[in-house]
């Protein structure tokens, strides 16, 4: 007879690395989508606008104030409920990057903000336009101060996105955990996620603590 | 939209949310305090430079820090159990989120102290203090104004982080939600709920902390 459970063997190798890409697709996407929609509700945000402040002060405040698998499940039913259910990769980097704005945006707000006053009025009186003080002056400064907490904020959404595999997205901690369920070895499997994660985030978290080093001298 | 929302189940079930949101409060206080205590360990043990000390402190705060929370709460559910450990799902939560937060803390409560220059300690010392007043007047009041945002900070993020006890079938409010729904199947109702309710909770935490640093600080912060 057969025992039940069947050993870990390397023809799971091919299941464990598409839980790995998965992770890392959905995790890039996450970071790209939340970094653009960060950066444009992070300048709105800084011209303070009375109108932009309090819409989107509330809708950042929520997604920051509801953990992120509430958000996941809420958005995953309702889509579902209203007739347009969509796979998981799309409701997942949906949430995912609404979640990342909200933190990126507050980034890149106190980056904009940082930027000295004057030297945009100076910009002014030499005779650049809005824009191009925009681009020339407080992009380019603005966005240098905030390096490492942008880092920092990529950091937690590539850990945060083992979240996604509550709605049935497939990636690394739900396919090791689907390989547990099998072959009743947990201390193995998720020690090898664990390093995985974390190879991944050592290097950029050193590397973010090293800038920020840097950058107070 | 040809869903209908069905609220008055939720309101027959609010003690139980309420109970749960009790337990996810109850869980994330202990998981701050025993987080505070060890992290003060772990950071003295760092800035102590005795080797053996220093290592597993290192270690500590480099595992909590670049690995998922999700991963840690598995470690301690599945993965003791090859040690023939068997956690119930609520002492895994807490476990995990007691390793993270005092992975986090040790950072911020060495940034605090190596942020108030030696000198003011030698200065205090040659105005005749004793060791333990320095500490008491000049320090402690200096660095606990320093990491205050942080740990607040901390403190949310280990409340919102509670809700994956969820994944292991812990019975606080995002655990008693999915509970709850799955026996009425009023899925979106109970999230909603459950998501207002930690709304409310994170909210509260906030303006509280921010009335406490008011009256401690006297608005210098």
């Amino acid at each position: 007879m057969n025992s039940l459970f069947t050993p870990l063997s390397w023809d799971d190798t091919g299941f464990i690395l598409t839980g790995v890409w998965n992770t890392v697709t959905i995790s890039v996407v996450a970071i790209l989508v939340g970094t653009l929609l960060g950066l444009a509700v992070g300048f709105m945000r800084s011209e303070s606008n009375k109108f932009v402040n309090i819409v989107f002060g509330g809708v950042l405040d929520i997604l920051r104030s509801v953990p992120l698998i509430i958000q996941l499940i809420l958005f995953s039913t309702f889509v579902g409920a209203i007739g347009y259910p969509l796979d998981p990769f799309l409701a997942g980097s949906i949430v995912l990057s609404l979640y990342t704005m909200a933190f990126m945006s507050e980034v890149f707000r106190s980056g904009f903000e940082s930027v000295n006053q004057s030297m945009q009025t100076a910009a002014r009186s030499l005779g650049m336009t809005y824009w191009q003080t925009v681009y020339y002056i407080r992009l380019p400064i603005g966005l240098r101060a905030v390096f490492p907490s942008w880092l920092g904020v990529s950091l937690s959404v590539i850990k945060d996105s083992a979240l996604v595999s509550v709605i049935g997205y497939m990636e690394l901690l739900r396919t090791s955990d689907q390989l547990i369920s099998r072959t009743q070895q947990p201390l193995m499997i998720l020690i090898g996620v664990g390093i995985f994660y974390f190879i991944i985030s050592y290097p950029l978290s050193s590397y973010g603590r090293y800038v920020e080093r840097k950058m107070a001298i | 939209m040809e869903y209908e929302f069905h609220w008055n189940i939720v309101f027959q079930k609010m003690p139980e949310l309420l109970n749960g949101a009790f337990v996810t409060l109850h869980v994330s206080v202990l998981a701050m305090l025993l987080g505070i205590v060890i992290a003060i360990l772990l950071a003295i043990a760092k800035m102590n430079n005795s080797k053996p000390f220093c290592y597993v402190a290192t270690v500590w705060v480099e595992i909590a820090r670049n690995t998922p929370a999700l991963f840690q709460i598995y470690m301690a559910y599945f993965g003791l159990g090859a040690f023939g450990i068997h956690l119930s799902p609520y002492v895994a939560v807490l476990s995990a989120l007691v390793f993270i937060n005092a992975g986090y803390l040790t950072e911020t409560f060495r940034g605090g102290f190596q942020s108030i220059p030696s000198t003011q300690y030698s200065a205090s010392k040659s105005l005749g203090m004793t060791s333990f007043q320095v500490y008491r007047y000049i320090i402690l009041p200096q660095m606990l104004r320093r990491i205050y945002h942080p740990m607040t900070n901390q403190f949310v993020w280990s409340i919102l982080m509670s809700s994956l006890g969820i994944l292991v079938g812990m019975s606080e409010l995002s655990g008693t939600t999915q509970r709850l729904q799955s026996l009425s199947f009023r899925t979106l109702e109970f999230f909603i709920v459950a998501a207002v309710m930690y709304f409310i909770i994170t909210k509260l935490v906030l303006i509280s902390s921010s009335l406490l640093s008011r009256r401690l600080f006297k608005g210098e912060i």
